[in-house]
């Protein structure tokens, strides 16, 4: 039952995220079912106006690197979540097996791969920023990466750059 | 869910404001509920409602802002320049349709 009530009806609070809010997104790992927690969380952000940059490191590198941005594997090693037997994981051509099979289910509920996720990111405003130290250590420069990566930079200057900003380690 | 008005029509809505009987909805109060939240419609915005408005009934679910620019053709960089922060929600809105509720 609908109650009948010819008052103005009320117009949704768009107005912005809350002011000053923004976030800063730490990518640490490589793996593909740990590159997506970070990539979805930055696109909601985004999406409700929440100014978001992310600085990829160590592992999550590989989200950012050409040659690899597109072969990030799920190994079901070490990751009792799949209630398998964890000798499973080490069968030859298993991480193969489980990495197809996530990449369908992904695929399934129309999320897009890594670097098209990617590319929806900076064309809703984002900001992506590389690790000088995984750069150092990985002898990679700015022609090996993702091309709208905006430079290649070190931890003080991302600290620097979020001041103020929620912090989220992935 | 109660019935209020909107620049005089009696519809029904949601405790925030958005419409919740598809029918209820026809382009002239697009232009109504857009200049409620200070937009005013172009062709490229009314492209974008039309196709929420389309997409809708056989899915049961207002389209994502992916969905919009992967099925609908509207880059989701045209989405926000269209409708400035929080898209999504603004085209359901307009679109006399419930938010989405797809995280990407």
């Amino acid at each position: 039952m609908s109650t009948v009530d010819t008052q103005e009806a009320p117009v949704p609070d768009f107005g912005g995220a809350a002011p000053g809010r923004s976030l800063a997104i730490i990518c640490s790992k490589g793996n593909l079912d740990m590159a997506y927690p970070g990539l979805v969380l930055a696109n909601a952000a985004l999406g409700e106006g929440v100014p978001t940059q992310m600085f990829f490191t160590f592992w999550g590198f590989d989200l950012i690197t050409k040659s690899r941005m597109r072969d990030l594997k799920f190994t079901m090693l070490g990751n009792t979540a799949t209630h398998l037997p964890q000798g499973l994981g080490g069968l030859p051509g298993m991480t193969a097996l489980a990495t197809h099979r996530m990449r369908q289910q992904i695929a399934e509920i129309g999320v897009p791969d890594v670097p098209e996720f990617l590319d929806q990111i900076v064309d809703s405003g984002g900001h992506l920023w590389a690790c000088r130290m995984s750069a150092d250590m990985m002898h990679v420069d700015e022609n090996d990466l993702y091309e709208p990566v905006e430079g290649i930079i070190s931890a003080a200057d991302f600290i620097e750059k979020t001041d103020g900003a929620q912090l989220l380690f992935i | 869910m109660s019935v209020a008005t909107i620049a005089g029509h009696q519809l029904h809505v949601d405790g925030e404001g958005f419409l919740t009987e598809y029918d209820e909805w026809d382009e002239a109060l697009a232009d109504e509920l857009a200049a409620r939240i200070g937009i005013t419609l172009t062709d490229r915005h009314r492209a974008a409602i039309r196709f929420l408005r389309n997409d809708f009934p056989a899915r049961g679910e207002t389209a994502t802002l992916r969905r919009v620019a992967v099925v609908g053709g509207i880059p989701v960089k045209e989405l926000f320049e269209l409708f400035g922060a929080k898209p999504a929600k603004k085209m359901a809105y307009i679109a006399g349709l419930p938010k989405p509720r797809g995280c990407v």
